[in-house]
């Protein structure tokens, strides 16, 4: 019987009493020797005896409808299958958390490289040279707007206010107008989408590479048109997410359509130019800041308004002001959004979404604010921390904002920073930036079971480890409640026939899946001490021993059979109460080129306080990781589109620039402020990854201002962005 | 993939039999294979030389130094000889690909490696080269990479190799053997065919010819020698646009440079007015942009490559300041460029 816990009031730190410090240590991951030794199986890793192979079709018109798919172009050739199409067909993925078919266009095309059929072959070549080879006529058609900012297919809402935001604009007496865009960019996981699909009568298997379970269920059932109870996805190993893997895709779909008609197995590998092509990309964006304070630096109005971009159909625009909103206030406050429609790869949750690209030009705005007021940007930030959340009125659960600016600023050793282009070590300027971090905090409904015998504990749920950490953490929030070493603890993820939990996404596994771990774990303890004869209070457990009422006895002789419990967590009272978000703040050295404009991030400090830290080494790499992507986003990364088809340029990872190792500098730190959100969840803890994306970015491209005069309004800050913008600052 | 058939060849002479219409030769592999996959290239015959002893090793036969075709980029950058005596060589080919691939990659094959023109790895998209008379996408599209020098209405298309602008500057020259045994030399730069209206024809080399070895001349006396490369991340991309510089000074003023461009031409690109135009200059600034002046005056863009004449201007007046003395002499390759 699932227990269902909501988050109603503020819950009891439990995991601080039970005292065998394994919750917060800094633990391998379980799962670490068999991925480094190829043993860990992903989506496409061990082809099952009879498996045929399936590589997708691209659309090559921008609009417009298939007029024929000659199967006859292919038939002929040497091991090939069949050629398989129709109206199950996915456009693009489902966007996160959907539960339900995306669009499924039938015989129409909507951008170039959707993907339109599926061709199936013995071997993964000979799919592939059939793929290339398929021959498909089309009806285009005409004047289709593939590039955004020519779009007159334009959604606006009223703007999201608070306050007179004209009236304190024009009342403050300095102001600041800017406009920022960023690129479109790509999630970039390693692992390219693939799904195995298997039927056994009418129930059908699914191993993926997918985020979401609980939903792709769902989805692939909806997509199918056939009932949920019916499909099991298996996804124990996802080889990065960022994104893209929320929802159900085209792959997984055309496999499942495939090895139904066929009657064997079916494999479909998206290439990594398909994953380029038909997996949803980050809209670009175009922001506008407007800021207005006092001289003293005290914001009186603030408006960050955006417009991006989408197909149509999808309901996803990225959230661009979701930190400007509540970060920090002013009298006035405005936010409006304008959603384009472009025939175009659709657009969708990619790492931060809002936070990733918004923070980029809230706080560079910011920066050029202080320099307007001639003040530090860091006192500038320290002066306009709200009380509350500046939009609602809500309380924040727990911030600690200011430590972090503070923190950074003396570790760091900000006091250091030299004005504008005053520091030079040889052909290089050198500068420091730095700014805020924020990213929103989520507890999304998740169930967990969690077993335990003499032999130790197991935990059930059909969360997943995108390569951030869960096996790990869980087992230690299990291993934690039960008194057991953590090898004790065997943590099962990623198959839907397991308990029900968040997926990852939006930084909320560890919140939810974490918390639905605990509960279950809380359970077992409580029938622990009804057995002990003692208060669940008085019950301690560890390594391997129950004490309480008196008694110490060994937990294998109080368990005669496994006892199992499984429960279930949902956000109630206090998300609507409180206002949880994770702080931080970032400062940034570097080094900028004079002649070439080249920059190098000579070292980054992130300070982030961000609820309970569940495993200190885990959650350090997340941040890490999310600085990198910061680090990305300010200098590197950019998705090209052609601008007549709209059709992506760079589909691949050659051509779509990560950060290489040698961007990224080896003096990186992270420091995590201790600290409890009592109103997020019952294990206290908050959202990490994407904290470390959001402002990474900003405190680079700041220190390049500083370095050497270039602001760059169109990121990234390439060579030839930032020599144009330091010949514009007079550099 | 298509299916092609594969034959190993022992030495010169049998490769020189294998190799017939729709063949092509392989060593490492590292960018035929990637353009195969994609169905870019879909050779009938693979001729796999890679253990041809003959091609193999890096030799000093007094007049300077043999590179076999065969010895892979890492063997190139790491030979001491190379290091001391032609050390821009070494740096260009360490700003290039990735150690996986330089383990890999091999001489002539760097020479041989094809554009990354996207749209020539498209084949949704127009591309002469690719398939001659079919048109070029690049034209109206995106291109960032394109050249600036050299192209022509049917290409624009550049030539990706850091190494094959070393040996520009460096004047070195490649031993071809003919499917008969008869062996040729020719400068680095006279192995590259302009675009023209045939953009799928890059090289001089007739049917049935291989690269045997590259030929660098003895090292000039106190040269200073100087890659630098700029790109859009700071390892693993191709270049934007590098220069290599060999300048020997006259006292306090320059008395010779030999410069070569990449990242803006379909071959290696060389402007002897521009080497000229630095003779008995004192080094500095002005002088160096002048230079590059007379080079950039040159320049056709595309409305994304406006921002390389610039950029271009910019990396040579650094290069030479480096070459000179002017700037702090940097460490190691160009990757590495950050002040300690």
């Amino acid at each position: 019987m699932t227990k269902t816990f909501r988050m109603n009031e503020a819950q009891p730190r439990l995991l601080d009493e039970t005292g065998q410090g394994i919750v917060g240590a800094p633990l391998d991951r379980p799962e670490g020797p068999k991925k480094v030794s190829g043993r860990a199986h992903y989506a496409a890793d061990g082809l099952p005896e009879g498996a045929a192979q399936g590589v997708l079709v691209r659309a090559t018109i921008a609009r417009g409808r298939i007029t024929g798919i000659d199967e006859d172009s292919v038939s002929g050739l040497e091991g090939v299958i069949g050629v398989f199409h129709g109206p199950e067909f996915l456009r693009n993925p489902a966007q996160g958390m959907a539960g339900e078919a995306p669009v499924q266009p039938g015989g129409e095309v909507h951008y170039h490289g959707q993907p339109i059929a599926l061709v199936v072959a013995e071997s993964f070549e000979a799919a592939r040279d059939a793929a290339q080879r398929l021959v498909v006529t089309y009806e285009a058609e005409a004047g289709v707007v593939t590039d955004p900012a020519r779009s007159e297919e334009l959604e606006q809402d009223d703007p999201e206010t608070a306050g007179d935001f004209e009236a304190a604009f024009a009342a403050a007496e300095v102001t600041l107008d800017r406009s920022y865009t960023t690129p479109a960019q790509a999630a970039a996981a390693m692992e390219p989408h693939a799904a195995l699909a298997e039927w056994e009568g009418d129930e059908l298997t699914l191993r993926g590479a997918l985020q979401m379970l609980r939903f792709n269920k769902e989805e692939l059932a909806d997509s199918l048109g056939i009932p949920a109870e019916k499909v099991r996805i298996l996804a124990p190993y996802v080889g990065g997410g960022f994104g893209s893997k929320l929802g159900i895709g085209p792959e997984a779909v055309a496999a499942a359509l495939a090895s139904r008609t066929l009657g064997r197995p079916v494999r479909v590998v998206m290439t990594r130019q398909t994953v380029f092509d038909a997996v949803l990309r980050r809209t670009e964006t175009s922001q506008r800041l407007r800021l207005g304070a006092d001289r003293d630096g005290r914001l009186r109005a603030l408006s960050h308004d955006d417009r991006v971009s989408n197909i149509q159909g999808e309901g996803f625009a990225e959230p661009v002001s979701q930190a400007s909103q509540f970060l920090y206030g002013a009298e006035g406050l405005s936010f409006a959004q304008t959603l384009a429609r472009v025939s175009r790869t659709p657009a969708g949750s990619v790492r931060a979404p809002g936070e990733a690209v918004g923070m980029l030009a809230l706080e560079q705005a910011m920066d050029e604010l202080a320099e307007m007021l001639e003040m530090c940007p860091v006192a500038l930030r320290l002066k306009n921390l709200p009380e509350k959340n500046p939009m609602t009125g809500q309380p924040f659960s727990a911030t600690r904002l200011g430590d972090c600016l503070r923190e950074g600023a003396e570790r760091f050793g900000w006091d250091a920073r030299k004005p504008m282009g005053s520091r030079r070590e040889g052909e290089w300027y050198v500068g420091m930036g730095m700014a805020s971090a924020a990213r929103s905090n989520m507890l999304v409904k998740s169930a967990a079971r969690v077993r335990l015998s003499g032999e130790g504990a197991v935990v059930e749920t059909d969360m997943t480890d995108i390569g951030t950490g869960t096996y790990a953490i869980l087992g230690q929030i299990a291993a934690e409640m039960l008194g057991l070493p953590v090898e004790k603890v065997e943590v099962r993820l990623g198959d839907t026939s397991f308990p029900g939990a968040s997926g990852s996404g939006g930084s909320f596994g560890a919140n939810s899946a974490g918390s639905a771990t605990f509960l279950a774990a809380k359970a077992i303890r409580e029938t622990l001490a009804g057995r002990m004869g003692c208060g669940l209070s008085e019950l301690t457990l560890q390594e391997g021993i129950a004490r309480g009422g008196n008694r110490e006895v060994p937990l294998a002789e109080l368990i005669e059979e496994e006892l199992v419990e499984e429960a279930s967590v949902e956000a109630g009272d206090t998300s609507e109460s409180h206002f949880s978000s994770g702080f931080g703040a970032h400062f940034a050295e570097v080094a900028v080129h004079a002649y070439t404009g080249e920059v190098r991030v000579r070292r980054m400090l992130g300070v982030m306080a961000m609820g309970r830290i569940l495993n200190e080494k885990t959650a350090r790499s997340q941040a890490l990781g999310g600085m990198i992507w910061g680090l990305g986003a300010a200098l590197t990364e950019e998705m090209a589109h052609d601008p007549r088809t709209g059709h992506v340029v760079s589909r691949d990872l050659a051509n779509y620039h990560v950060p290489a190792h040698a961007d990224v500098p080896g003096d990186m730190t992270v420091v995590f402020l201790e600290e409890r959100d009592d109103m997020a969840n019952p294990i206290q803890t908050k959202g990490i990854g994407e904290l470390g994306i959001s402002g990474a970015g900003a405190a680079i491209l700041n220190a390049v201002r500083n370095a050497c005069g270039a602001r760059v309004y169109d990121m990234p800050a390439t060579p030839d962005r930032v020599i144009a913008a330091m010949e514009a600052a007079g550099f | 993939m298509r299916d092609f058939e594969y034959s190993r060849a022992e030495t010169l002479s049998g490769a020189a039999g294998q190799i017939g219409e729709g063949a092509s030769v392989v060593a490492g592999g590292t960018n035929l294979l990637d353009l195969m996959k994609i169905q870019v290239m879909s050779p009938a015959r693979l001729v796999d030389i890679s253990r041809i002893g003959e091609l193999q090793g890096i030799s000093d036969d007094g007049e300077g130094l043999r590179i076999g075709a065969l010895a892979t980029n890492s063997e190139l950058a790491a030979d001491g000889r190379i290091r001391s005596g032609w050390p821009l060589l070494s740096r260009a080919i360490l700003a290039g690909a990735s150690a996986q691939i330089r383990n890999k990659a091999t001489t002539g094959g760097n020479l041989l490696q094809r554009t990354r023109c996207p749209y020539f790895y498209d084949t949704a998209m127009a591309c002469n080269k690719r398939s001659p008379g079919e048109g070029c996408a690049a034209q109206e599209g995106v291109g960032r990479m394109l050249a600036i020098f050299g192209t022509s209405e049917h290409c624009l298309a550049a030539h990706p190799s850091d190494m094959a602008v070393a040996l520009t500057a460096l004047r070195a020259e490649v031993e071809i053997r003919s499917k008969e045994g008869e062996t040729r030399r020719l400068p680095v730069t006279e192995l590259y065919r302009l675009p023209g209206d045939r953009p799928d024809l890059e090289t001089v080399l007739a049917p049935g010819e291989i690269i045997t070895a590259v030929r660098l001349p003895a090292p000039m006396a106190e040269t200073r020698q100087v890659y630098s490369k700029v790109r859009d991340r700071a390892s693993y991309a191709f270049a934007l646009v590098s220069v290599a510089a060999v300048v020997q000074m006259d006292g306090d003023r320059i008395g010779s440079a030999s410069l070569a461009f990449g990242g803006v031409a379909p071959r290696p690109w060389t402007d002897p007015e521009v080497d000229q135009a630095l003779v008995g200059a004192a080094p500095g600034d002005e002088a160096f942009g002048n230079a590059a002046d007379v080079l950039v005056a040159q320049a056709q863009c595309h409305p994304d490559t406006e921002f390389k004449k610039p950029l271009l201007r910019r990396t040579l007046i650094a290069a030479l300041r480096e070459a000179t003395g002017l700037a702090e002499t940097a460490t190691g390759a160009s990757t590495a460029r950050i002040p300690a």
